[in-house]
């Protein structure tokens, strides 16, 4: 069952295509990334998705609904949250307080809402940071409050756009953990990522853009062993390189 | 959120300390400090309606002089032309005034920084000329009172101010009650969400236009009230009295010297200016040759270059430097994001 | 239709008047995206520098109005200095209420020190004249404002754009972080640009006296139609201020004359809003 469904969805600033007639679809349940090289209009496709911008053609469907031009508020309260590449916490509020705005979007009240935000601050490791201003906080906690905000408003879909970026690699391996756990309590998730590391283990579907196309689609192994992908990382050159020592039997 | 309460506790004791003030008889029988005390009150309440779209809300707004007005001449009409009592007045003020702010902020709304501040200045000066020429409303000369039977059902009182007082004090507790509840409850916190990211605000389900309105209708009707209790202690209004870029900048600075986008805002800048203002004037006579003004205007300066979060930022970080657990502020240090 | 043509002039007379004093905004506008709100004070001060000289030293005004520019070009240098530098990095509102700060400390200054009384300087050299073109009353200390701000203005123009000074100016206006890699003195020209700034509407000011009373309150209302002039214009366009500035002038006149004077400003405020709600970015913005 298609919980997510971009249908041919071209974006255009002027004379540059950001998004190409991308199509795809997100399972309920599953965790489905979305990368890359820079540039590859990963960014612009999830602005699009979550209504920030109006796609130029082309249409999307959340939850059989169509969602195409509407505005992001309205996407959110249907369930499709996003959170954003260079975040954005909510400066002079305190981590709490963050928490609950994500919070009061679906809860009947205050004490639904509070008790919603601490549930999700202690999922995210954050309660130690609780009282504290979200703008004097390292950009680690930074994201993880961007994470945690846009649990507590309790999604369908959520959204993550390259959350691992600057993390250590231990850092990346508990908000490996931490998606795991989001995902087995319901929540399907569509990730954008640049860290292969990130995102191969976890993901049941990866879909590659290159120059605002969609080159591939599939499963991670079968992305990770796929030309167009190589190539579309590494340059035609090492993909070559790449083959040609593959058929000898060495490993790259 | 036990600090929540405590902080409550205090409100309601200083609410409570100030009732008790008349029956104090070396204040009740001083006619000029009771004076003062009421009109603390007054633009304490004031100041905290323009909180709430100003401070709260992010969205600096020069116009709230103009719902000051059509509040004071509200009630003024239903007493001086309609020879009513002001209540009917002051429900349609303050009513017109939440229309019309609507109405206004819609447009504004999609001006970026200075040119939104810019609208609103433009607004104020176009309402005060209209006013200024418009027959029904009294145009350049104004209403004046007239005598009418004391009590609360004419809001009005001669002997003594003791009865201005206690209206002021419930004016005070009714807008700060207001501002305090929709603090801690969702409203508040998509509010202060929207004034510290719209596009972050709206990812989070908030629609930003909905609440802006909204809080810019309750802010002028709340301006509005605050009108209706002026020209009812004023006994007298004109367009340049209510309807002026000077007064529009009183509900602004009054709060920024406070500490916008908190409670005590309000409060501690009319605490600060009223009584400058009045205690020049009374010693040097007519505008006091401006003195309080220019303490005021220097007192500005210093607060918006040296400490953006007013008097309760300087509280606070004395609060903190003495020891006790410092809580983060409820509310902004920023009174604007452009 | 001779009385239509004789607005106009008066209308466009003044509106030279606006654009000298609103250069000065849309430099520091353009410059370092500042409202100064005292900018309008600025106007009254240098008013008050031109009346007291011919008041007291007699001296004329067409020579106090370089008393009048080097004073406020200090006093524009000293704002940004002591208030405006720290506002930089502060929202952009800071520097608004700072200087709406500075506005009332002016006003207020000047009211206790001169009173509110109204001055006007007579017995100046070019002192009431006017001269007749075919059925046109032109009056002379208008008209040499007029064109005294027009050579200003121009001149400025082509400092911003021709001077290398003027190069500095536009590059830190652009990006004042790349600007200062390329080794451009930002705070230099911050204080420059603020000072001169000042020092236009201190010329601005000088000729004045003869035909418009002075008093403390003067300076609120050119403050308004300066930032109106520099908001239609668009955003940092010396054109656009000169050309805003001239509509403003009249249509301040022409609503005057044919509608009532309390509506002057009625259609000038009336223009920005339909102006700024349909086409936000100004006449000329970028």
């Amino acid at each position: 069952m298609a919980l997510l469904e971009i249908r041919d969805v071209t974006k255009k600033f002027g004379e540059l295509v950001a998004n190409d007639r991308v199509s795809f679809t997100v399972d309920t349940g599953a965790i489905v990334g979305l990368i890359g090289p820079n540039g590859a209009g990963k960014t612009t496709l999830f602005n699009c998705i979550s209504g920030l911008l109006k796609t130029s053609s082309g249409r999307i469907f959340f939850d059989g609904i169509e969602i195409t031009g509407l505005p992001s508020y309205r996407i959110a309260r249907m369930g499709a949250v996003r959170t954003f590449q260079v975040v954005r916490p909510l400066k002079d509020m305190t981590v709490f307080d963050n928490v609950l705005v994500g919070a009061f979007l679906h809860a009947t009240g205050g004490t639904q809402a509070r008790e919603t935000a601490e549930t999700c601050i202690g999922m995210c490791n954050l309660t130690e940071y609780a009282d504290k201003p979200a703008g004097d906080l390292p950009i680690g906690i930074k994201k993880r409050l961007e994470l945690a905000r846009a649990l507590a408003a309790r999604p369908k879909l959520l959204m993550l756009d390259e959350v691992m970026a600057g993390l250590t690699s231990t850092e990346v391996k508990t908000a490996l953990e931490l998606i795991r756990r989001i995902r087995d309590n319901g929540v399907t998730l569509l990730i954008v990522e640049h860290i292969m590391e990130a995102i191969m283990p976890i993901a049941d579907k990866v879909v590659v853009l290159d120059g605002g196309i969609m080159i591939a689609e599939g499963p991670p192994d079968q992305i990770s062993s796929d030309e167009r992908v190589i190539s579309a990382y590494l340059g035609a050159k090492f993909s070559r390189r790449l083959q040609a020592g593959r058929k000898e039997g060495t490993h790259a | 959120m036990n600090a929540l309460k405590r902080k409550d506790l205090f409100w309601l004791a200083l609410v409570a300390l100030a009732a008790l003030l008349p029956a104090v008889s070396a204040v009740s029988a001083n006619s000029f400090s009771m004076h003062v005390l009421i009109l603390i009150l007054l633009y304490a309440s004031m100041s905290q309606a323009w909180n709430i779209i100003g401070g709260y809300g992010g969205q600096v707004s020069f116009g709230h002089s103009v719902f000051f007005g059509i509040g004071a001449y509200g009630a003024g009409m239903a007493v001086v032309t309609y020879g009513l009592s002001p209540w009917p007045g002051i429900l349609i003020g303050m009513l017109a005034a939440a229309v019309v702010a609507v109405l206004i902020s819609y447009p504004c709304f999609k001006l970026s920084g200075h040119y939104f501040a810019i609208a609103t200045f433009a607004i104020v000066e176009i309402f005060n000329r209209v006013f200024l020429v418009w027959y029904w409303v009294g145009g350049a000369l104004g209403l004046d009172y007239p005598i009418v039977e004391e009590g609360l059902k004419n809001l009005m009182w001669y002997d003594t101010k003791t009865g201005y007082f206690y209206c002021a004090l419930a004016l005070f507790v009714l807008v700060f009650g207001i501002v305090r509840f929709l603090e801690g409850h969702r409203f508040g916190y998509q509010l202060r969400a929207v004034r510290e990211g719209q596009e972050t605000a709206e990812s989070l389900g908030v629609n930003s236009t909905a609440i802006k309105l909204a809080a810019m209708a309750l802010s002028a009707a709340l301006a509005a009230l605050c009108g209706a209790f002026f020209v009812q202690y004023n006994l007298r209004v004109d367009p340049p009295m209510v309807m002026s870029l000077d007064m529009s900048m009183k509900f602004v600075l009054v709060t920024i010297l406070g500490g916008a986008g908190t409670l005590a805002g309000p409060l501690l800048g009319a605490a600060v200016l009223i009584p400058l203002q009045e205690y020049t004037r009374a010693l040097w006579g007519g505008l006091g040759g401006g003195v309080d003004l220019i303490i005021f205007g220097l007192l500005i300066i210093i607060i918006v270059v040296k400490q953006p979060a007013g008097i309760s930022g300087i509280v606070r970080d004395i609060a903190k430097r003495i020891g006790r657990r410092p809580t983060a502020a409820k509310g902004g240090t920023s009174y604007g994001a452009a | 239709m001779d009385t239509l043509v004789q607005v106009l002039l008066d209308g466009m007379l003044n509106g030279m008047l606006y654009a000298l004093v609103a250069l000065g905004l849309c430099l520091i506008w353009g410059v370092m995206d500042v409202i100064n709100f005292a900018h309008g004070e600025y106007v009254m001060v240098a008013m008050y520098v031109s009346y007291w000289l011919g008041f007291l030293a007699k001296v004329d005004p067409l020579i106090s109005i370089f008393a009048g520019g080097a004073f406020i070009f200090i006093l524009g240098a000293l704002t940004y200095k002591l208030i405006i530098h720290y506002t930089v990095g502060k929202p952009p509102l800071s520097a608004l209420l700072a200087t709406f700060g500075l506005a009332m400390l002016l006003k207020n200054l000047c009211l206790n020190r001169f009173t509110p009384n109204f001055r006007i300087l007579s017995d100046t050299w070019l002192g009431d004249r006017t001269f007749q073109l075919g059925f046109l009353i032109v009056p002379v200390p208008q008209l040499v404002t007029a064109v005294l701000a027009l050579l200003v203005i121009g001149l400025i123009f082509y400092m911003i754009r021709s001077t290398r000074f003027g190069w500095a100016v536009q590059a830190t206006a652009m990006d004042k972080e790349a600007a200062e890699l390329m080794g451009i003195n930002t705070e230099r020209i911050y204080i420059l640009v603020f000072g001169i700034g000042g020092a236009t509407v201190g010329i601005a000011g000088g000729i004045m006296p003869t035909y418009l009373a002075v008093h403390p309150e003067v300076g609120t209302m050119f403050g308004l139609i300066a930032f109106i002039c520099v908001a239609m214009g668009g955003f940092g366009s010396i054109p656009g201020t000169l050309m805003a500035a001239i509509l403003v002038g009249v249509v301040e006149a022409l609503s005057g004359y044919y509608i009532a004077p309390v509506f002057k400003y009625v259609a000038v405020f009336g223009l920005y809003l339909a102006v700024v709600f349909l086409r936000p970015k100004g006449i000329f913005g970028w």
